[in-house]
Parts: C-alpha cells; sequence; structure tokens
C-alpha cells in the first residue's frame, strides 16, 4: 500500500506551548488511524497541521515536513490542501443555512454552479455519510432543526461534498448518545473503500472498533503506534498498557 | 433600619423608571395636542401633500412635501454614501486588519463620533460645499449631495462600530468550518460571516437613518434651505428638522405656523417609530426563526 501521508519531525508549537514533539509517523491509503491519549497530548494540533488550519491562528507555529502524495503540504496552495484533506470538527457546527445549502456550500466556494450537479453532489455526500434516508424528504430545512447526531453526520456530508482525499476526525463523537456515535462509525467504515481517515478520539473503545491502526499521544509524544489488534492486546509501552486498561490518572 | 432602607431605595428605583415613561407619555400628548390644532384651519391632505410652504404669507401655505422630499433626498444620499463605506470599514476592521492597527481604527472611529454636529457642519460649509460648488459648477455649493456626505460622515461611527460588534460576534467556528472546506478568506466573510451578521448589520442601518432622520443643525447649515420641490441632490432642499430649529423661534406661540411646525414634529415621530418598529420586526423575526 502507498503512504498517503508521511510526517517527519513535525513539531507543533501553540502559544508558547510544545504541542507535538518531534512526530513522525505514515498513514496509508484506505487506513483509518485512531489516535488515542489524555486531553492536552497533542492531538488537535496534530490534525490542524494537516490540513494547515493551525495558520489560522497568529501565535502557531509549525517546524518539520508533512507529505501528501510524497508533495510537501507547504508547497501546495492552502486551499487545495484544505480541500483534499478535510476535517470534522468535535461540536458539529452548521451554518446556519439549510440542509441542502450546507452540503453544497463547498462544492460552490469551488467553482459548481450547476443546480443539477449540486443536487447529484448532496444526495452523494449525504448518502455516504449515512443521512440520507432520514433528511431526503426536507432539504431545504434550516441545518439547526436536526438533532445533533444529524448534525455531526451532516458535518461528515459537508465535507466529503469537495470530494476530500483524506479526511480528519477530531472527537467526532463526543456529544453524541451510543446510537448517534454507532452510526457515525459506520459511516467511517463505509468511507474506507474511498477514504484514509484519522480519528482522534478520547474513546479509548472506539478506536478499538473503527481503526485498523492506533497510536497513543502522551503530553506531545507519540509513545506507540501499530496495528490496533496489537496495540490493544500486546501493547510494547507500559503507558499505552495503562491508558487503555483504564489505570492512568 | 435595614428594611426602611430596602423600601426607599425600591420606592426611587420605581420612581426614577416609572419616571422615564411618564415623560415619554407627556412629551407624547403635548406634541399631539399643539400639532393637531393645525387641522382645525388646515386640512390633512393640503398639510402632507401641498406644494408650498409659505409660513408667513397671506394667507399663509403649510404644504410639507418640499420638506419631506428635502428630508428624504438627504437621508438616502447619506444611507447610499455610509452604508457601503461603513459595511467595508467594518468589515476591513473586524476580519483583515492586523490587531494593533484595529485597535487604532476603532478608536480613530469613535472619535469621529465624538465631533458635535455643528463642527461637522461648519466644516462642510468651508471645505465641502465650494468643492462641491467647483465640480458640478453650481451657483451654489449648499445642496443636498453636501447634507447627504455630511451626514453620511456623522451616520459612519454608528453604522461601522455596529457592524463590526455583530462580526466580531459571530461564532470563530463558522469562519473555521467554511476555511475548512477550503474556501478563501473573501468567500467566508461573504458567504457565512456577513449573513450569519446579518440582524446586526440590518440594526445598524436602522440606527444610521434614525441618526440622519433626526440630526438637525448640520443640515441647517449645509443644504441651502430652499423650501422647494427638489428635482436633483444638486439642488438646495430643506428638511423637516431644520424647518422647525428654523422658524420655531420667531413663530408666535398659539398661532397657525406655531401649530404647523408642532404637525411637522409629529410626522417626524411617526417616521421614527417606523423605522424602529420595522428594525424590532426583522429582528424579532430572524430571532424566531
Amino acid at each position: 500500500m502507498v503512504n498517503k501521508i508521511e510526517v517527519k519531525n513535525l513539531n507543533v508549537f501553540f502559544e508558547g506551548v510544545h504541542a507535538v514533539k518531534n512526530l513522525s509517523l505514515e498513514v496509508k491509503e484506505h487506513d483509518i488511524l485512531g489516535i488515542i491519549g489524555p486531553s492536552n497530548s497533542g492531538k488537535t494540533s496534530f490534525l490542524k497541521a494537516l490540513n494547515r488550519l493551525n495558520e489560522l491562528y497568529p501565535n502557531s507555529r509549525t517546524s518539520g515536513e508533512i507529505l501528501l502524495d510524497g508533495v510537501r503540504i507547504k508547497e501546495i496552495d492552502k486551499h487545495s490542501v484544505r480541500k483534499r484533506v478535510g476535517i470534522v470538527f468535535a461540536l458539529p457546527l452548521p451554518f446556519p443555512l439549510s440542509i441542502f445549502d450546507n452540503i453544497a456550500y463547498g462544492p460552490r466556494m469551488h467553482g459548481i454552479k450547476n443546480r443539477a450537479r449540486l443536487s447529484e453532489i448532496v444526495e452523494k455526500s449525504l448518502k455516504a455519510a449515512a443521512i440520507w434516508d432520514e433528511v431526503k424528504d426536507r432539504l431545504q430545512t434550516n441545518a439547526f432543526k436536526l438533532s445533533g447526531g444529524q448534525q455531526q453526520r451532516l458535518c461528515i456530508a459537508r465535507t466529503l461534498a469537495v470530494e476530500p482525499e483524506v479526511i480528519l476526525y477530531d472527537e467526532p463523537c463526543s456529544g453524541l448518545d451510543p446510537i448517534s456515535t454507532l452510526k457515525v462509525e459506520e459511516a467511517m467504515q463505509e468511507l474506507k473503500k474511498n477514504y484514509t481517515q484519522i480519528l482522534v478520539t478520547n474513546n479509548v473503545k472506539q478506536s478499538a472498533r473503527v481503526s485498523n491502526r492506533t497510536a497513543f499521544f502522551l503530553m506531545g509524544e507519540m509513545i506507540e503506534i501499530g496495528e490496533t489488534k496489537q496495540v490493544f492486546t500486546v501493547p510494547k509501552d507500559k503507558r499505552t498498557e495503562d491508558y487503555i486498561t483504564g489505570r492512568f490518572g | 433600619m435595614k428594611r426602611a432602607f430596602e423600601f426607599l431605595i425600591e420606592r426611587a428605583i420605581f420612581l426614577s423608571g416609572i419616571a422615564s415613561i411618564i415623560f415619554v407619555v407627556l412629551i407624547f400628548f403635548f406634541l399631539l395636542k399643539e400639532g393637531l390644532a393645525l387641522f382645525q384651519t388646515e386640512s390633512l391632505t393640503g398639510f402632507l401633500f401641498g406644494k408650498n410652504w409659505y409660513p408667513i404669507s397671506d394667507p399663509p401655505r403649510f404644504g410639507i412635501l418640499p420638506l419631506f422630499l428635502g428630508s428624504l433626498l438627504v437621508t438616502l444620499g447619506a444611507i447610499v454614501i455610509a452604508v457601503p463605506l461603513g459595511l467595508a470599514s467594518a468589515i476591513y476592521v473586524a476580519e483583515v486588519a492586523p490587531p494593533k492597527l484595529r485597535d487604532i481604527l476603532k478608536s480613530g472611529i469613535e472619535l469621529l463620533a465624538a465631533f458635535p454636529s455643528i463642527v461637522l457642519g461648519f466644516i462642510g460649509i468651508v471645505t465641502l460645499a465650494p468643492f462641491l460648488k467647483s465640480v458640478f459648477h453650481l451657483s451654489s455649493g449648499l445642496t443636498a449631495l453636501a447634507g447627504s456626505i455630511m451626514l453620511a460622515f456623522m451616520a459612519m461611527p454608528t453604522i461601522v462600530s455596529i457592524i463590526e460588534d455583530a462580526i466580531v460576534s459571530v461564532p470563530k467556528n463558522y469562519r473555521e468550518g467554511s476555511l475548512a472546506l477550503g474556501a478563501t478568506h473573501w468567500q467566508t466573510i461573504y458567504r457565512v460571516v456577513l449573513p450569519a451578521a446579518s440582524s446586526g448589520i440590518l440594526a445598524a442601518v436602522m440606527l444610521g437613518i434614525g441618526r440622519v432622520i433626526g440630526e438637525t443643525m448640520a443640515v441647517l447649515m449645509i443644504t441651502g434651505n430652499a423650501a422647494v420641490l427638489p428635482t436633483s441632490i444638486l439642488q438646495p432642499v430643506r428638511t423637516l428638522t431644520a424647518t422647525i430649529a428654523a422658524e420655531m423661534g420667531e413663530a408666535v406661540s398659539g398661532s397657525e405656523h406655531y401649530y404647523a411646525l408642532f404637525a411637522i414634529g409629529i410626522v417626524l415621530f411617526i417616521i421614527s417609530f417606523v423605522i424602529n418598529l420595522l428594525a424590532d420586526l426583522f429582528l424579532h423575526r430572524k430571532a424566531a426563526r
């Protein structure tokens, strides 16, 4: 399998804090990489570095290299990096628009105007995010009318609509009930065929269920990375074992 | 002792609260009483649609149409200038300017609001009017356009600071969500931030209009004060407010002229009331959705 993302000696400083320390890892195409670890271990900073979103914060700085399909992302236009590497945030936040316009937003920004083409994209994206059946009869209603779980899948669909290659999830199920969580996880399994995915989660079991590889972050360092089965059954590091068995602080 | 003190404080607060309402009601009835007295001698249509305002000729004519159109022309002109400029300036301050420059700009804009309108009017007379006169080859630069430009300056600080507040209070996550989809900064502002701030923007425009309509002294000085039906923005006009300010001193108390000026006051009151009502309705509709 080909490496979709390669990270070499990445350091991220955020507001004077060394958030990610000398990180190197690879993500293969069609992987779902789960990243687990306690709060403040640099997981989100890492994700935002991957699609150059941390550049929005004036007091954030990165060094090291991130390669997307072998090309340094610093050398790619930042808008197209963000189009190719989509992100789903912890709190689902639809725009104050209709369901249809929320999904069509991204494609429109990238120049697609044809109504029929947009409808096609909207339907395809909502189907891929496993929410089409629940909203197909009310695409013109305001997206705020949806439940939390539906809003999160809507945000996944919104990310899919710009046809990314990689999808990053930043604790996508932290505010959701178990049934909505299950639906989001099912959507991720479906998406494995076409996308490379990185899932940051506070829920250790979620990583065990969804990802095929898992990385454990602690205080900005990557302690361990490996096949999910191996990490969860025979972790190499004592700290990983402590964390996944719940014995950590 | 303590309870008596509590009681006194409560009464005092109640009285101050009720006082403002009482004053409003008293002013309202005084205005109605004095203004409506005009219609014992003058017809309502003659007042509203009469084309001549000759309050001291014999017989006097009290048609406020030229004054009303004068106000309308000056206000529209001011809004056409102030709203796009104010919006652009607010977007720049809130979204584009680096933090240090933002602070300087914000205090600069607030300083503009601190100028008494009479000073702006005076500066307008000595700089703007001659400038307009030479640019458009007019016989006098004191025109509706001069009034519009000066009023636009006066409305700008209100418009800019309220729009800026509205833009800054749009959740940061909207911006991030939009930028994360690969949208550019301008696309994000135009498609997400401005629509989300639209109710604040509308409130700013309404308050700006309110300020412009109620402004008296500057327009009195700079619009040329000719109570004739305006046909172009390059003509001298007279506004409703300026008429009251200019003539109240010489109108004999209890005369028809005096009542006519109060009737103009009622018209102004209705205009302001309708604007506030519209703004309110729109804001609530927005909130309820």
